[in-house]
């Protein structure tokens, strides 16, 4: 016997959630989660991210509409009864129990009997790697070992679905990589749903098969890491997902999905995507500039920083200030000088203007 | 998969209480047995004889008939016993079986008496019955307790609180306990305030009583007597005045100067936990009485005559004061420190000096501690019982008042109602404040964020008074304690000075006489009372104060802050309140316990509860509320998640609800003397008999036990939470009521 998963999707169907009279969490949202996929909640804090996480657990319920785990309408269940578990920001463990008795505890409520128990139990903290650890109290152990006590805790459930509350924030930046390394693996071997919220960019794309950008209650965009960081469908996801410089630009030719954008007078050939001609917005990261290109935008250098591996440039130009990144660290750019700054052929997308942002 | 609740099929907890519903009906005796605790029913007589027999059994023999529908409410759940939880039918009947039964219950109980129909009307209506029932006993209360599970788990299954049945059922079990044993109580009081003597009801009654001068005259003002409302309400005043200024001087003092002894200090925090309220009282009688210490040795030197000064006004108000400085000052310590330093320095680096920072800084931002303080002092002022039997003399006060109203030669109920509502008017008024106006200005900068630096020393300015101040009084209280120690092992105080330990072994002798110990001193009766009556009280009262603050913290549900208000009402409700509102209400079935242990354990639980409420709030705020919902998420329901986790964390939260609860019952005496009865007397209402008769060496003999066997069980609690915690908790569960 070896821990499997039972691996369900998740479906939010217009779902509401309304706080008190009037405080709208969470505003007519639809999901679909598929079964087996790590599926992340990304946004600022107060996106409805970890609402809309507690309603998968079962610790808000839903006000509007309904949820579906597998193919069980569950939107009325409470958490005891969803097969759903929780790996927690603050980990939870139970202080007064030994890490062992941590991982049973949810197994003793689940009708296992108590060789069954056992056994499982061992085989989840086999499974993070804290074998023979299972006689130490929570406090006894540093904070990645308490991390991966509540994975193992959860797991051992063989959860429909996982959800994990921001588990990365209580640890160091060192540890965090490792960390949700660890996380991507278990769950790609056990074929697990897990659903992750964060509000960490880097960490979704690091972990993710999909990212869901939340915004002020709405879902902004749903996508693939690379779909998200390369071709964001406005500016806030443009923006939220690594930086981006917006920068207004117009649209004067569009010929078989391809559009000719003016900025000043600079211009670029790049995919339309479905826009019209008219005026636009150009996102650009800031790797994606090319300071000192032959053909480019003007502008002044109003900042430059030294950072180590590479140069922080703030550039003044004619629509306002934007940020670039440079490798040359050994000849840097004076401030208050000219360059001509170009695109690289990929990178920079068109967005529609949004006055909502 | 995990198995859904609501599509399981077997109930157990329906089970349970749907036999327990049958035991209580068809097993145990339905009215109430002289003895709760002795089981004499069992082999008398038991199950025919009617005044022991099961209501089943009373039916059958076509008596009692009046108590069949019930058996209807207890069939109906049968019915939906395979149902599963979502089928609308199940919720449905559980919720009419349980209302009916717990609402028949109710309405037969008040509708019939020791003499029948207790209401004219229904005597009318029906005919005269020609039969009549007492309290309700075993049968009745496990029957009534059924009835109110199944309804809540009827509500439940309707989806209340996410159709938690653990939830929904404590809620509801604390709102029918405290509306049985703190609102029925107090609205048959104010109802018995309407009564005339030929058992009409009538405003003018109640107002020719409340008017009267006895109670509002200014008499004192030209000499004579004032009223004893006013009297009380000038009492308090003063008291609470004088406690928060002596508390905040200790408490800068501990805090806020280079003074060495600050833990001594810190043991006065102590002393009203342990104290029987009347024993400063006592101790003052030694010093300053007519035959006291320092009367004597004035009029020795001086050549003056002694007088009677003590009794009244200022007796009582030095005692008070005594009695509850250490209390504005645990109040108090804890909003000085909550001050954060960091507030002080930034004033400082602001180019404040010491004493502009003071004034400007420190001091706006105990205002409202300060209030606190006041209005606690107010309080307990106002329902302090003990100090003003003792030292009153001709200086009236409501609670004593009230007391002879109901115990002395007048025996007037409508009096003692009056009374005890123009008291209960001052001290919820008191209360209200404290929680509407204060609450919403709480100036704590203490953050979740460590707060380092240290608190300034207060200017000298101020430093060198506030300290020798607390000196001297700190003295003055060593001295009383001392007085206390001392008067106990004289032969008879001012008359004959050589030491004894007569009053002890008059208390507490024993003798060794056939293997067994025979408890001949005069105390042990009363002694052992106490701790049995406490000892029961102290468990119960921690429970039902838990289970609320676990309401109140964890869960939310339409209603919560009425919840709460009504939860912590008892705090703010005199003893002499209690006492009097629980003579006039279960002196009479349907609950009928005047007179027997039971009355004293619930008033102790009633009148502790808002202690236990409090410090489990302070130390469930302390848990992190994802330790719940990961349990939830694990499976676990709120119950299982309660014992398991809860629970455990709540240690040391516990024990001293426990120990705390526990001394204050053996200390509490306002509420007691109403309630005690030949069998049942405890410790302090005995000790009170003692002066009453001029016996103070046998009285201060026992008061000095008790402070030892006090301090014994509080020091033994701090050993064993390991921590000097319990003077924080205090002051967390009293500053913030």
């Amino acid at each position: 016997m070896s821990l499997n998963s039972k691996a369900a999707p998740v479906s939010f169907r217009n779902v509401t959630k309304i706080y008190g009279k009037d405080v709208v969490a969470v505003d007519d949202i639809n999901l679909e989660i598929e079964a087996g996929k790590l599926v992340t909640l990304l946004g600022p804090s107060g996106c409805g991210k970890t609402t809309t996480l507690r309603m998968i657990a079962g610790l808000e319920m839903a006000s509007k509409g309904s949820i579906h785990i597998g193919d069980r309408d569950v939107t009325l269940l409470p958490a005891t009864d969803r097969d759903v578990s929780m790996v927690f920001q603050s980990y939870a463990l139970f202080p007064h129990m030994t890490v062992m008795e941590n991982v049973s505890y949810g197994l003793g409520f689940s009708g296992f009997d108590k060789a069954e128990t056992k056994d499982r139990a061992a085989q989840g903290l086999e499974l993070v790697g804290l074998r023979g650890f299972g006689d130490r109290l929570p406090s006894e152990l540093s904070g990645g070992q308490q991390q991966r006590v509540a994975v193992a805790r959860a797991l051992v459930l063989e959860p429909q679905v996982l959800l994990f509350d921001e588990p990365l924030s209580n640890l160091d930046a060192k540890l965090r990589r490792q960390v949700r390394e660890e996380i991507r693996e278990i769950q790609q071997n056990l074929g697990l749903t897990v659903v992750y919220v964060t509000h960490d960019q880097e960490e979704a794309l690091a972990v993710s098969d999909n990212i869901v950008v939340m915004r002020n209650a709405g879902i902004a965009q749903i996508g693939t890491p690379r779909q998200l960081y390369d071709a964001p469908a406005d500016r806030f996801v443009a923006d939220f997902i690594g930086e981006a410089n917006i920068i207004p630009c117009e649209i004067t030719t569009v010929h078989d999905r391809t559009a000719t954008i003016q900025v000043g007078d600079f211009e670029h050939i790049l995919p339309a995507r479905g826009l019209d001609v008219g005026t636009a917005l150009l996102a650009v990261r800031p790797t994606r500039l090319k300071i000192g290109a032959t053909n480019g935008m003007k502008m002044t250098i109003a900042k430059a920083t030294y950072v180590g591996s590479r140069m922080e440039y703030t550039l003044e130009a004619a629509f306002g200030q934007i940020f670039a990144i440079s490798e040359n660290v050994d000849a840097p750019l004076e401030i208050g000088s000219q360059v001509t700054v170009g695109l690289d052929e990929i990178g920079p997308v068109l967005l529609p203007t949004d006055l909502a942002v | 998969m995990r198995e859904l609740t609501s599509e399981k099929t077997t109930h157990p907890v329906l089970l349970f209480w749907i036999i327990a519903g049958w035991v209580g009906f068809f097993l145990l005796p339905w009215y109430g047995v002289e003895e709760f605790f002795s089981f004499e029913w069992l082999i008398d007589g038991y199950p025919f004889d009617p005044d022991y027999a099961p209501a089943g059994f009373l039916i059958t023999q076509g008596e009692k008939l009046w108590l069949a529908p019930m058996v209807l409410a207890l069939i109906a759940p049968l019915a939906v016993l395979r149902k599963r939880k979502i089928d609308p039918i199940y919720a449905k009947v559980l919720i009419i079986a349980g209302a009916f039964g717990f609402g028949w219950m109710i309405l037969q109980g008040f509708a019939i008496g020791i003499r029948g129909w207790n209401f004219e009307w229904a005597a009318a209506l029906f005919g005269d019955l020609g039969d009549r029932q007492f309290g309700m006993g075993y049968g009745a209360l496990i029957c009534a307790s059924a009835f109110l599970f199944l309804f809540t788990q009827g509500i439940a299954a309707r989806g209340a609180i996410n159709g938690d049945v653990f939830v929904v059922s404590a809620i509801g079990g604390v709102i029918v306990i405290v509306t049985a044993f703190v609102f029925f109580p107090i609205a048959k009081m104010l109802t018995a305030a309407f009564i005339t003597d030929d058992g009409g009801y009538s405003a003018g009654v109640f107002l020719s009583k409340f008017f009267d001068d006895r109670l509002w005259g200014l008499g004192c003002l030209s000499g004579g007597r004032c009223g004893a409302a006013l009297n009380s309400l000038f009492l308090a005043v003063l008291v609470g005045f004088i406690t928060t200024v002596l508390g905040l001087i200790f408490a800068l003092v501990v805090t806020r100067s280079g003074f060495r002894y600050k833990r001594a200090l810190r043991a006065l925090t102590v002393l009203p936990i342990i104290t029987p309220p009347f024993v400063i009282g006592l101790a003052l009688i030694l010093l300053f009485g007519l035959s006291g210490s320092v009367t004597v040795f004035i009029a020795d030197v001086f050549g003056v005559q002694p007088t009677r000064w003590l009794y009244g006004l200022p007796g009582v108000l030095i005692a008070q004061t005594l009695a509850f400085t250490p209390i504005a000052f645990l109040v108090l310590i804890g909003v000085v420190e909550g001050v954060s330093p960091s507030m002080e320095e930034a004033a400082q680096t602001l180019r404040a000096s010491k004493w502009q920072v003071f004034k400007t800084v420190s001091l706006p931002l105990m205002r409202p501690g300060l209030a606190n303080a006041f209005l606690l002092g107010f309080i307990e002022s106002m329902a302090d019982f003990g100090n003003p039997l003792v030292l009153g003399g001709n200086f009236d006060v409501l609670s004593t008042e009230i007391f002879f109203a109901i115990v002395g030669a007048q025996y007037d109920q409508g009096k003692a109602a009056v009374l005890a509502m123009v008291l209960l008017c001052f001290t919820l008024g008191a209360f209200y404040a404290q929680r509407f106006w204060l609450g919403k200005k709480s100036y704590t900068t203490v953050s979740g964020k460590g707060d380092s630096g240290v608190h300034p020393h207060m200017p000298r300015a101020l430093s060198v008074p506030v300290l020798t101040l607390a000196m001297v009084w700190a003295g003055f209280t060593a001295i009383v304690y001392v007085m206390i120690f001392y008067g106990s092992v004289v032969e008879l105080w001012g008359v004959n000075n050589t030491l004894t330990f007569k009053h002890y072994v008059t208390a507490f002798s024993f003798r060794l006489e056939d293997g067994g110990i025979r408890w001949s001193g005069a105390a042990w009766d009363s002694f052992w009372t106490t701790l049995k009556i406490a000892a029961i009280a102290a468990p119960l009262t921690a429970i039902v104060g838990l289970i609320t603050a676990y309401l109140l913290t964890r869960q939310s549900f339409a209603g919560k802050n009425a919840f709460e208000f009504g939860t912590m009402l008892s705090f703010a409700i005199p003893g002499t309140v209690i006492g009097v509102s629980y003579i006039l209400a279960f002196n009479v079935p349907p609950i009928e316990i005047t007179g027997t242990g039971i009355i004293l354990v619930v008033s102790f639980i009633f009148r502790n509860m808002p202690v236990g409420v409090r410090a489990g709030i302070a130390s469930m705020s302390q848990l992190d509320k994802s330790l719940d919902e990961s349990s939830l998420t694990l499976g676990a329901n709120s119950w299982q998640t309660f014992r398991r986790v809860i629970l455990p964390l709540l240690r040391p939260a516990i024990l001293a609800a426990l120990v705390y609860s526990f001394v204050r019952a053996m200390t509490a005496i306002s509420a007691v003397i109403f309630l005690v009865s030949a069998e049942y007397d405890m410790a302090t209402s005995y000790i009170i008999g003692r002066v009453e008769n001029n016996d103070y060496g046998l009285a201060i003999a026992y008061s000095t036990t008790l402070i030892f066997v006090m301090l014994s069980v509080v020091a033994l609690m701090q050993v064993i939470v390991g921590r000097t915690e319990i003077g924080r908790r205090m002051t967390q569960s009293r500053s913030n009521v």
